[in-house]
């Protein structure tokens, strides 16, 4: 019997065979870790591809103002960089839940974890204050279009910010209960991709919505 | 407490809608309380609803079409012969039903019959064409299909219960703004389509990862079948086309709920926008319907001609210059809208391009049947007629490319000809052949032949003789969703064109027959060998229908068209190859996680159509548990004992010797 030939074998037992293929054609099925980064890897893009028809909507309605507020009259930029000092540093955390995580270390681990979920909270803290004294001063989404297109935008961010920690309280109790096995531990990574990705769409909003439109 | 849901939400004043509703209902409960009683829920529940294998599913998902495709035929001959009669008069459907009806039609079509078949198809094809047991989340699978079947759900439940849009398939502003469509029709449409779209999502997502990262070792990209290419370049277009579906349904219903002003009349909002979107998702919509049903024709031109696919290469770059190119044409959905010369040349001349990459696709299939010894059979019949019918389909479809003719085209029964000529030729034959292809890997039977063929016959003449009239109508101005008309030179077309639906509702008829004879006749209809159409691609190297497990061992692929390979090896040397040590196979467990979210999810979607909040908070909440629930499960796979394999596989292998046997004793008489 050939090399390859007993590979395929010991391969067959599983339902994702090799171990280590990396899924490329000549291995077989790639492992469970590989799959389920790259399944969620791809999720990603297409909720990407969804915070773009927002952008797209927003970029065209920006200045529809319908003579109410433009993004100069209301945003404040200090409160806004705050936001996003919080959101950029809980990326941070988040990381460093990823390296207690591949070490093993349950009470790093979790005290990343909950930083993180500290600052995501605060972020979305402020960021409800914002909203609410927007609505307070009148410019709530129904005055126009541009402020229909902000709130819509920013707050897709936000509820995507709210799901992540729902999750996050969710995976904590998880991994307290479960331990690092090997299905947490793939959980945990895509949580740190999702978490990464919140941080990247922030980035563009925080430039496109904030900066560009705050100069209007 | 029960938000806008009154009594007097079921339309007692219409007769059409509330006997179709009442004799629906009395069937279902008819055929819940026979399961019942029967004692079949048990193994429904266990090897159906529950189940995560990706063939269960896909025949779920098939079945779901079928029947909606049902539904949106008996639609279609409502608004046939609705315009058949209402010439100087009004017909026997009023105006706000017969808007309904064509807006159902639409919808239903696209959305609950066209999808869930195609998806349906992959989901049953892909992983045994891969060489695989599974897709790549199997869980995630279920919970696509039952989303869906909450869409189709929601939209039937609107017969009954409230109205559905009248807006036509896509609810365009400011028509389907809450000034202009006060009713829950729009929200109707809203929530099927949100909930629907989020389960199209994880097929997308599940399939891309499948077909990327879990094949049989060896399949390498260019060792795939056509089929898992065009599914993969489909999976690409639902990945990077539904979330903006999504997000543009989610704006319009910010606008309908809480007063936003995306696409309103006031406040700023731009229509233009939502109709630049919604094609945006919806022309690469029309690729994620046909890329598959390429992927079907191919697989069935090179099966039934004896012969390798023509052009494999090309084939392959085409589908994915299609994929590309299909994001590049949106805007010829509205040249009419006002952007202007030169951007309307710029889409014109893209939309063209898209019929060059298409033609490469049928100049190959020619080529395939060229000098190969061609089989006559079902699935080849629909083939066949498919290039036919689409080539024509496309020509019309150049000619709408070109702006200045699409300027007196539009909204006219030539689009509407045009469309149906290549979604009936292209999407619903792939699909009748793509059945009938696969039906006895399946279910260990093959269809009946005559009554296939009947059905074939009939549904050919029938669409025939009801578009082309359609053409000459729409030439002579006739515009699309009239409720009634007075041209007399329309007449005659519009009356040719119900004759055709006749022969379309025969069509239909001995499907049906079709289907009752086969499961009548299965014991002379057995395929005893699982290579039943002396197929090429690894689905056909695995029994019929395949164990759970689908492969006792991974094929070791070597090369294009690897069963082709393996039978001829066996042929030459007149063995099968020799089976290895059998081992247990671990297999994802049932889980009623999809069936269950699903159900959170008509729940929520009711809520939301009907501003009923506390039933949309408790969905949520369910939702929400259950996903918990799920992901706190410690076994999510099972053992196949390697003695249950080995008595599976050994029986496979004692019906191929068979076969082999029988083979050789016929070449060696002739």
């Amino acid at each position: 019997m050939t090399a390859t030939a007993t590979l395929t074998l010991r391969g067959a037992a599983r339902l994702y065979a090799g171990a280590e293929a990396p899924g490329h054609g000549e291995g077989g099925p790639a492992s469970k870790r590989v799959i389920v980064g790259y399944g969620f890897w791809i999720f990603l893009l297409s909720d990407i591809v969804m915070f773009s028809a927002f952008f797209a909507a927003h970029a065209v309605l920006q200045s529809a103002t319908d003579g109410g507020p433009s993004g100069g009259d209301l945003f404040h930029r200090q409160a806004v960089a705050i936001e996003t000092a919080c959101l950029l540093f809980s990326s941070f955390t988040c990381g460093l839940s990823a390296v207690g995580a591949e070490a093993r270390r349950m009470i790093w681990t979790q005290a990343a974890l909950f930083v993180t979920g500290l600052l995501g909270l605060a972020f979305l803290l402020l960021e409800l204050r914002e909203f609410s004294a927007m609505i307070a001063a009148d410019a709530g989404p129904q005055r126009s279009a541009f402020l229909s297109s902000f709130f819509a935008l920013v707050g897709c961010h936000g509820a995507h910010v709210s799901v992540g920690l729902l999750w996050l309280g969710t995976m904590m109790a998880q991994l307290l209960v479960k331990g690092f096995r090997a299905d947490i531990q793939r959980r945990l990574l895509c949580f740190n991709l999702f978490w990464h990705m919140l941080d990247i769409v922030w980035v563009a909003i925080f430039t496109l919505v904030y900066l560009v439109g705050g100069a209007r | 407490m029960f938000g806008k849901l009154t009594i007097n939400a079921i339309p007692w004043d219409q007769p059409i809608p509330l006997i179709a509703g009442a004799a629906v209902g009395v069937a279902l409960l008819a055929l819940f309380t026979w399961v019942v009683v029967k004692g079949h829920l048990p193994y429904l529940w266990r090897e159906w609803i529950t189940s995560v294998d990706h063939k269960r599913i896909g025949v779920m998902y098939v079945l779901l079409g079928l029947v909606m495709l049902l539904r949106g035929f008996i639609d279609a001959v409502m608004m046939r012969t609705q315009q058949a009669v209402a010439f100087h008069a009004p017909g026997y459907l009023p105006p706000h039903h017969y808007n309904q009806i064509f807006s159902a039609h639409g919808t239903i079509m696209i959305f609950f019959a066209a999808m869930p078949i195609i998806i349906g198809l992959m989901n049953f094809s892909v992983p045994l064409q891969l060489g695989v047991r599974d897709v790549a989340f199997p869980t995630l699978n279920s919970t696509g299909f039952w989303l869906t079947a909450t869409g189709a759900l929601l939209v039937n439940v609107s017969l009954v219960v409230g109205e559905f849009a009248q807006t036509g398939w896509l609810p365009y502003p400011p028509l389907a703004e809450l000034p202009y469509s006060p009713g829950v029709g729009v929200d109707y449409y809203l929530w099927a389509l949100l909930i629907s779209g989020v389960g199209t999502m994880m097929t997308g997502v599940n399939f891309v990862t499948t077909i990327l990262k879990v094949r049989a070792p060896g399949m390498s990209y260019m060792r795939m079948s056509m089929f898992c290419w065009t599914a993969l370049a489909s999976n690409l277009l639902i990945v990077a086309a539904f979330p903006i579906l999504t997000a543009t349904l989610i704006m319009l219903a910010l606008d309908r709920y809480l007063g936003f002003h995306f696409f309103t009349n006031d406040g700023g909002g731009a229509m233009s926008l939502f109709v630049n979107l919604i094609w945006t998702w919806g022309h690469p919509e029309t690729y994620i319907l046909v890329l598959p049903a390429f992927g079907i024709f191919s697989e069935v031109f090179s099966t039934f001609s004896g012969k390798p696919l023509f052009g494999y290469r090309s084939m392959v770059i085409a589908s994915l210059g299609i994929c590309l190119i299909s994001y590049c044409v949106w805007l010829h959905h509205f040249f009419t809208m006002g952007a202007g010369a030169d951007v309307n040349a710029v889409f014109g001349i893209a939309s063209s391009v898209i019929a060059v990459v298409t033609g490469v696709k049928i100049f190959n299939w020619l080529f395939t049947m060229y000098g190969g010894r061609i089989r006559y059979q079902t699935p080849m019949l629909w083939s066949l007629a498919f290039v036919v019918t689409f080539v024509l389909g496309g020509m019309t479809g150049v000619l709408l490319a070109v702006p200045p003719a699409d300027f007196s085209l539009h909204e006219s029964l030539f689009l509407v000809a045009h469309f149906h000529n290549v979604i009936i030729g292209g999407v619903v034959f792939g699909c009748f052949a793509g059945v009938v292809y696969w039906f006895p890997k399946a279910f260990g039977f093959r269809l009946h032949e005559g009554w296939g063929k009947a059905a074939f016959w009939c549904t050919l003449i029938g669409f025939y003789v009801t578009f082309f009239p359609l053409y000459a109508a729409g030439l002579l101005g006739m515009t699309r969703r009239l409720q009634h008309y007075e041209v007399a030179e329309w007449r005659p077309w519009i009356l040719a064109a119900v004759v055709g639906v006749a022969f379309s509702a025969v069509g239909m008829l001995c499907q049906i027959i079709q289907l009752v004879v086969s499961i009548r006749d299965r014991a002379q209809l057995r395929d005893t060998t699982g290579d039943p159409w002396d197929g090429r691609s690894l689905e056909w190297a695995t029994c019929s229908p395949p164990p759970a497990f689908n492969f006792a061992f991974l094929p070791d692929v070597k090369g294009e068209e690897p069963y082709w390979a393996m039978k001829q090896r066996a042929i030459e040397t007149q063995h099968l190859a020799a089976a290895g040590e059998y081992q247990a196979i671990e297999m994802p467990k049932n889980s009623a996680t999809g069936f269950m979210t699903a159900f959170f999810a008509t729940v929520i979607g009711f809520g939301m159509i009907w501003h009923i909040w506390w039933m949309v908070g408790a969905g949520l909440v369910g939702a929400y548990a259950g996903v918990v629930w799920f992901a706190w499960r410690d076994e999510d796979e099972y053992a196949v004992p390697a003695s249950e394999v080995q008595r599976i596989d050994g029986e496979r292998r004692r019906a191929r010797e068979e076969l082999l046997a029988r083979n050789a004793n016929v070449s060696g008489a002739a």
